[in-house]
């Protein structure tokens, strides 16, 4: 349904989105992930045709957004980061003209407009100005005008930027509903948005595209074989060497350290666990365990590790 | 044709919203009367003048001498109230983000464009439709030419034309309607003035300029001849304008 082919955006001598390629099937929720200025509206308005691409290729619903754009477009719903709302106009007005202009049959836009703003929920401010409406309300309102023509894809820049946390999840369940007769690409900086409604989910930072995974296994091949938290008194020892040379225990890295004790990271491997071979080896030397719990990576800390390139930056970024 | 007219409906819409359709109707109806008034009033006494002087005089003729000078006159109005016009047509878009909807809404750059162009000319035509009043007074009281009056107004249609496909281009060049306003002012005035300067220069340059001159090739339309010519210079200039300004759109589009 859309096809993402080698994209790359150039401003000037910035690279904005470099070759970056990705699918999404039929009525696949796709998120797509990436701290601010990553390059997500960037490609978003690739794809909507708003911008052409410096190479590359975009195929949204069978047509080329290049090539083919009046056909791409009549397929595409699109909500910009700001919703794009006439101040002067009503609603309703705004939700006719965009019915108009997006080729929705004279005798349909009535029931059509009446329809989505039913479902966005919008319907008690139809008659009140876009210039009037509060951040939820314009958020809807754009939401409603990229829905207004059923199109086969829907492409959403921060959907619930800026909505309280009712709505947040309101939009989140209509979004799901859309899912599966449209195919939505949203785009978002909050973690747990993606997990919750996408079942695939693009990382993208700094313009490339970092991983490209449901969020289940992006978590579980981040996670690895899985790991534990381990933290010990060791009394002065190194206990690095003594928990490496257990059988199982793939890597083990200091993680925390206070005053005396470590905290230490063991990764271990995929069939092995080696709970018990730890505590009997800490207690075993005479060392005081204070600590033992598996780890297990939430999207928030794949996002950070897939997308900072040194672990010093992790604040800075945060 | 539809989307075009989708456009053209909404500007307009827009337009009569907002205070600026009111604001540049109101002031040119109350400059253009105030100085129809005075036209007349100068007439009347010109004509009791010429009375006076008794048989043989040549008589004075109201389309030559109150009908066209008011005519040249709304011409001037016009260069300062059209910018206002067009000041927002793109600008506005660019500033709210609402040209993010209409360029990712299935319409071509041509459509958008035309339909804002028709848009602005309709407030505009409304404008000139207002002094069908005072003409019909004028048929009222006496006997004037209508042809004369006809080619005027298609003159100051095509003219008017002219100066919107200039505003819609400084408009697609600047998120800031004031940027816009006054750049399209000093451009209307420069359109205006260019003929000022070429009876300082070689027969050709003032060729050259004369031909330029926006305002000059209306004189023969308010002498009441439709000559192709200017219909040809009038019709091409807009074009141009309307195609720099698809160009400048795209440019933006490359931009981001």
């Amino acid at each position: 349904m859309i096809e993402v082919q080698h994209l790359t955006k150039q401003y000037g001598p910035f690279t904005a989105v470099h070759d970056v390629s990705f699918k999404a099937e039929r009525g696949e929720i796709l998120g797509f992930l990436g701290p601010n200025g990553a390059g997500k509206t960037t490609t978003m308005r690739v794809l909507t045709g708003y911008m052409p691409p410096t190479d590359g290729k975009a195929i949204v619903a069978g047509y080329d957004v290049i090539e083919q754009p009046i056909e791409a477009k009549r397929r595409t719903g699109y909500l910009p980061e700001t919703p794009p709302l006439y101040p002067d106009m009503t609603v309703r007005d705004y939700l006719m003209f965009c019915a108009r202009i997006k080729g929705v049959p004279r005798i349909d836009r009535a029931t059509r407009v009446k329809t989505t703003m039913d479902r966005t929920r919008i319907a008690d401010v139809a008659n009140r100005q876009c210039a009037k409406l509060s951040k939820g309300y314009r958020q809807r309102v754009g939401l409603a005008q990229a829905l207004l023509h059923n199109p086969d894809v829907l492409i959403l820049d921060e959907p619930t930027a800026g909505l309280d946390p009712k709505q947040i999840i309101e939009t989140r369940r209509l979004i799901k509903e859309l899912g599966g007769e449209h195919t939505v690409i949203l785009s978002t900086h909050i973690l747990p948005e993606v997990s919750q409604t996408c079942q695939r989910v693009v990382i993208i930072n700094k313009g490339r595209v970092v991983a490209v995974d449901t969020p289940d296994n992006l978590t579980s091949r981040l996670q690895g074989a899985g790991s534990l938290y381990i933290e010990i008194d060791s009394m002065g020892a190194d206990a690095q060497v003594a928990l490496a040379s257990i059988a199982g225990v793939t890597g083990v890295t200091v993680s925390e350290r206070h005053g005396a004790a470590t905290g230490y990271e063991v990764a271990m491997a995929a069939d092995h666990d080696v709970r018990r071979e730890l505590a009997s080896t800490v207690v075993g030397r005479g060392w005081g365990l204070l600590e033992l719990r598996p780890m297990r990576m939430s999207l928030e800390e794949i996002f950070l590790s897939l997308t900072t390139e040194e672990t010093e930056n992790t604040e800075a970024v945060q | 044709m539809n989307n075009i007219l989708a456009i053209t409906h909404k500007e307009l819409k827009s337009y009569f919203a907002s205070p600026i359709a009111y604001v540049v109707i109101g002031l040119y109806t109350l400059v253009y009367g105030y100085y129809f008034y005075a036209a007349v009033r100068f007439f009347e006494r010109q004509s009791m003048q010429m009375a006076g002087l008794g048989a043989g005089t040549p008589s004075v003729n109201i389309n030559e001498q109150l009908i066209r000078p008011v005519f040249q006159y709304s011409m001037v109005v016009f260069l300062i109230l059209l910018p206002m016009i067009t000041m927002r047509t793109y600008s506005e878009e660019k500033r709210s983000g609402t040209m993010e909807l209409l360029l990712t809404s299935p319409l071509t750059d041509f459509q958008i464009i035309m339909g804002k162009f028709l848009g602005a000319m309709g407030l505009y035509a409304s404008m000139l439709g207002i002094t069908l009043i005072h003409m019909a007074l004028l048929f009222w009281v006496s006997q004037p030419e209508w042809m004369p009056i006809l080619t005027s107004y298609l003159g100051l249609l095509l003219m008017g034309g002219c100066f919107m496909a200039v505003g819609l281009l400084i408009s697609s060049l600047t998120k800031n309607q004031i940027v816009a306003v006054v750049a399209t002012f000093a451009v209307f005035m420069m359109l205006w003035m260019v003929n000022w300067i070429a009876q300082f220069m070689s027969p050709t340059s003032q060729a050259i300029l004369n031909y330029l001159s926006i305002t000059g090739h209306l004189e023969d339309f308010m002498g009441g001849v439709i000559d192709t010519k200017h219909v040809v210079y009038y019709l091409s200039f807009i074009a141009f304008g309307l195609f720099l300004t698809a160009r400048s759109v795209d440019v933006e589009r490359w931009r981001g």
